[in-house]
């Protein structure tokens, strides 16, 4: 058994009002990769900011043992100093510099100032091979995507010989395919000794990589799993997360599909940059009441370029197509438009496109329908508080008041409010982009509920979702989309994990 | 780092109160103390009756223009063409009025819809063309500075016949005479009477607007604050009403200032597109995928800036008596302070009507304090500089400690 390289001890953090950890211990071997995991708001985060300097010693009580010696990081500079690199959820790159320039930001290799371009490059080339990363390092960072650009994090990483290395949620963006090769080179770092804390959502990731587990509950450590000799399952770790048994993930329902009423039929795009490039090609689906549809697919398979193309003309160009409700051709070329027609479309990122973070709920919560709650364009001050506190209480909005800013309230509670704005448009349709992406278990139990409960009321659901498992537990039908092609539709029945990858390979070699 | 704040519900404390709206109280003392710090420094000169009336002449025109720019403020965007605005428009009611005799009355409306019109053409490039109102209105800046030279000819014209200076120099008369203007105290019984009147639908309106708030369970402030607020407010406003009715009573401008006001509080506070703005500002895309048209809301902010902005040319032109091609140079950077000393964030969502007003009245009040005091405009542009440095420092300051 190796040596203890990190050791955590007692760690407790107050915030005016909240304790945000108390007592924490996390002890980390050498060469280990080391998992944390645990809600939203369980402490992970703040754990790691004690950790890295970002909150001074002085500001926590407790101890931190690194490499045998109790360390006291008053600045974030200190802590990497010694070799400790956090990689945020976050990728802290600048844009319109080039991976070389990105990798030595802040630590270029200068002599008085002046920078030595042929030595960047190369040393830039070495760590690019080093994490496997095809490129020219004079790339833009603009230019790669969200998966390259998250080796590029970790090749900066490793230009700062780094000896612990921190991901927080670092497949949360990526698809399956960066996500595995992520998970296989942090493996390999993990022979050559390097120690790593991974910081993640997604559980079945967490099996195949982590030496040791660390279950963090409302801002207390509830234990450690070793992951050796013994098989750890995702429920397992769920139980000790949530502290109590997760039976089901999806709450049940007893789908009563009635008459259909969105249709779309033969609908393309092209895309709104590259504009002579088609980017939807004859997309045609369509949505009953009492039903919840899925749409699988991997990244970049055109899910959300249907969903926001359909809605009010928001992505893309040159749209044709036919769009029917109940059975009526419909316009739906303005936002206004399309929600006249009864649709309505939960935004996959609430905090860019959702809400209004600064405005509190109230207000986010009629922002899309004003016009219900006002007489002549002046608003009823005491209508909209009803209709707000209405839907609080409905969704279960956890906050001290329909007065509370958006921005304070945690990730699930967020989308509730994204949710009460467009159930209070009455929709027929709801489109649902990654309705629970980022949000916690508990969090999610209650949106596949709102969800189900909304479909008994006979509006129609379609949804959206990267997490396969999820649209499994919760779709009567899934659609597969794969390159801007719905290349297969799937009964509850016929559909699985692997008939669904299926359907997008075999997609893939016929193009 | 999420945390859930499942606090329960109470009654706020005094101290809780003042912490989360120190903004507002702190810019209301810091109006106060600067008009008791002049008033003192000045010998009393400030609060003279005659004084009194030159500072709301000299600052209507801020306040006014203030009332549009917190829109675009708030909008997320800037107006820096508003000067050239005051400018043109003064140019062009001159060479109406004088060169070619058209009466008042029809130069009003005219003029009006010309700054509806400038602003109209600034709003098209920012709302639709996506170019950054920065360099829009920069251009419109020169471009309508340029336009003033060329009406005029680069010289003065005036005097402008009467019934249009009415509009800055005249007063509202006083058809409640019940003494002797030549031997009372009291010249002019309509200023007091109104200005009592509106203290006292202040002091019901609040009232009313607690109990609203009580019945449907919003937050009030403490009445302690309350009672202070208003005691305060309603005494400097019946006092300022008093000194105006020992001299010639209410100026025209006054009376407008103060209808807008009250218009474009209750536009921003009360009405749906009052509220679209705000979320526009807060998060564009978010308000554009909630159906809001956010390209008209942003057209038409310009197109009522370039309104505001014509109406305080006239108002400007009216009282110089003549129309310069100098007219409002610089105005538009104390109608950009004003709103930002009154609390709206350079980055949108944020701003209200009463702060940018108050905001203009610490600028106003501090440039008449100094000029009575005989500080020269160098030191006075140092000054103001500063203010507002520290006015935004302020906020900065409590954001982050908040």
């Amino acid at each position: 058994m190796s040596r203890i390289l990190l050791e955590m001890r007692e760690i407790t953090k107050t915030f005016p009002g909240v304790k945000a950890l108390d007592n924490v211990n996390l002890k980390v071997r050498e060469g280990e990769i080391h998992a944390l995991v645990g809600e939203n708001g369980a402490g992970k985060s703040t754990l790691m900011k004690v950790l890295s300097g970002v909150y001074p010693a002085g500001t926590y009580e407790g101890e931190i043992h690194f490499d045998g010696e109790v360390r006291r990081f008053s600045t974030i500079s200190d802590s990497e100093h010694l070799g400790v690199i956090i990689i945020h959820q976050e990728l802290a790159l600048v844009p319109l510099l080039s991976i070389a320039e990105n990798i030595f930001l802040g630590n270029e290799v200068a002599t008085n100032g002046v920078i030595n371009w042929p030595q960047t490059f190369k040393r830039t080339q070495e760590l690019l091979d080093k994490v496997g990363l095809r490129e020219m390092p004079s790339t833009l960072i603009t230019d790669i995507g969200v998966g390259k650009q998250q080796l590029v994090e970790i090749a900066k990483a490793l230009s700062k010989k780094v000896r612990l290395l921190i991901l927080d949620e670092p497949t949360a963006s990526l698809n399956e395919k960066d996500s595995d090769a992520l998970l296989k080179l942090l493996t390999e770092f993990r022979t050559q000794g390097l120690t790593s804390i991974i910081i993640s959502h997604k559980l079945n990731e967490i099996k195949k990589v982590a030496d040791q587990i660390t279950i963090l509950r409302d801002g207390g450590t509830v234990e450690t799993l070793d992951c050796h000799g013994q098989d750890i399952s995702e429920d397992r770790i769920i139980k000790g997360m949530v502290g109590r048994d997760m039976e089901d993930r999806y709450p049940p329902r007893e789908p009563r599909i009635g008459e259909t009423l969105l249709e779309v039929k033969n609908w393309n795009v092209y895309h709104q940059q590259h504009r002579d490039r088609q980017f939807l090609h004859d997309v045609s689906f369509s949505v009953r009441a009492g039903e919840v549809v899925g749409i699988a697919g991997l990244m970049g398979a055109g899910r959300t370029e249907t969903a926001m193309s359909l809605f009010g003309r928001s992505w893309g160009h040159k749209i044709t197509g036919e769009v029917r409700m109940r059975g009526k051709p419909v316009d739906v070329s303005t936002i206004e438009k399309a929600v006249k027609a009864g649709l309505a479309y939960v935004t996959e990122d609430r905090k860019e496109l959702g809400l209004v973070l600064i405005n509190n709920i109230m207000h986010n919560t009629t922002l899309a329908n004003l016009k219900d709650v006002s007489r002549n364009a002046i608003i009823d001050e005491r209508k909209e508080a009803q209709v707000a506190t209405g839907y609080r209480s409905k969704l279960r909005i956890r906050s001290h008041s329909i007065y509370q800013e958006a921005v304070n309230l945690s990730g699930g509670n967020q989308q509730k409010v994204v949710l009460s704005k467009w159930l209070f448009t009455n929709p027929e349709v709801l489109i649902l982009d990654e309705p629970t992406r980022g949000i916690d278990i508990g969090a999610k139990y209650e949106i596949y509920t709102i969800i189900n409960q909304l479909a008994a009321e006979g509006k129609g659901i379609l949804m959206i979702s990267s997490e396969m498992p999820e649209l499994l537990g919760t779709c009567d039908r899934i659609y597969v989309m794969n390159e801007g092609r719905i290349v297969a539709e799937l009964s509850r029945e016929e559909a699985s994990q692997e008939s669904i990858m299926r359907a997008i390979m075999r997609s893939g070699e016929k193009h | 780092m999420a945390t859930d704040t499942t606090l329960p519900k109470k009654q706020p404390s005094v101290g809780d109160y003042l912490k989360r709206n120190i903004r507002e109280y702190g810019l209301l003392v810091a109006l106060v103390m600067i008009m008791i710090f002049f008033q003192v420094v000045t010998n009393g000169v400030l609060f003279r009756p005659v004084n009194i009336t030159n500072l709301v002449l000299q600052n209507s025109f801020i306040v006014i223009m203030a009332l549009g720019m917190l829109l675009i403020i708030v909008a997320g965007h800037i107006d820096l063409s508003v000067g050239s605005i005051v400018a043109f428009i003064g140019a062009i009611s001159a060479i109406m009025l004088v060169k070619w005799q058209l009466p008042a009355i029809a130069v009003v409306p005219l003029c009006i819809m010309a700054g509806a019109l400038m602003g109209a053409a600034q709003g098209y490039w920012v709302a639709y063309q996506k170019i950054p109102s920065f360099i829009v209105t920069l251009a419109g800046m020169l471009v309508f500075r340029g336009m003033t030279y060329v009406v005029l000819g680069g010289r003065p014209v005036g005097p402008f016949p009467k019934d249009f200076q009415v509009l800055s120099t005249g007063f509202i008369p006083d058809f409640l005479s019940f003494t002797d203007p030549a031997t009372s105290v009291i010249k002019n019984y309509v200023a007091l009477v109104a200005v009592v009147a509106l203290v006292a639908y202040a002091v019901y309106a609040g009232l009313r607007e607690r109990r609203v708030n009580e019945q449907h369970g919003s937050e009030n402030e403490p009445f302690g604050f309350f009672l202070v607020q208003m005691g305060v407010m309603g005494a400097v406003a019946i006092f300022i009403g008093f000194q105006l009715a020992t001299y010639r009573g209410l100026p025209n401008v006054l009376v407008v200032m103060g209808v807008l006001i009250a218009l474009y509080t209750f536009v921003t506070t009360r009405t749906t597109v009052g509220r679209r703005i705000y979320a526009m500002g807060g998060n564009e895309k978010a308000a554009k995928l909630s159906g809001i048209n956010t390209e008209r809301l942003t057209f038409y902010a310009f197109v009522n800036m370039g309104a505001l902005a014509a109406l305080a040319g006239m108002i400007i032109a009216a009282r110089l008596n003549s129309a310069t091609p100098k007219a409002g140079v610089g105005f538009e950077l104390d109608v950009i302070a004003a709103c930002f000393i009154g609390g709206a964030s350079a980055s949108g969502g944020v701003g209200k009507i009463t702060g940018a007003v108050i905001g203009a009245f610490i600028m106003g009040v501090m440039n008449n304090g100094m000029s009575i005091v005989g500080i020269g405009i160098d030191y006075q542009q140092l000054i103001k500089g500063l203010v507002l440095l520290a006015a935004v420092f302020f906020d900065v300051y409590n954001k982050n400690k908040g």
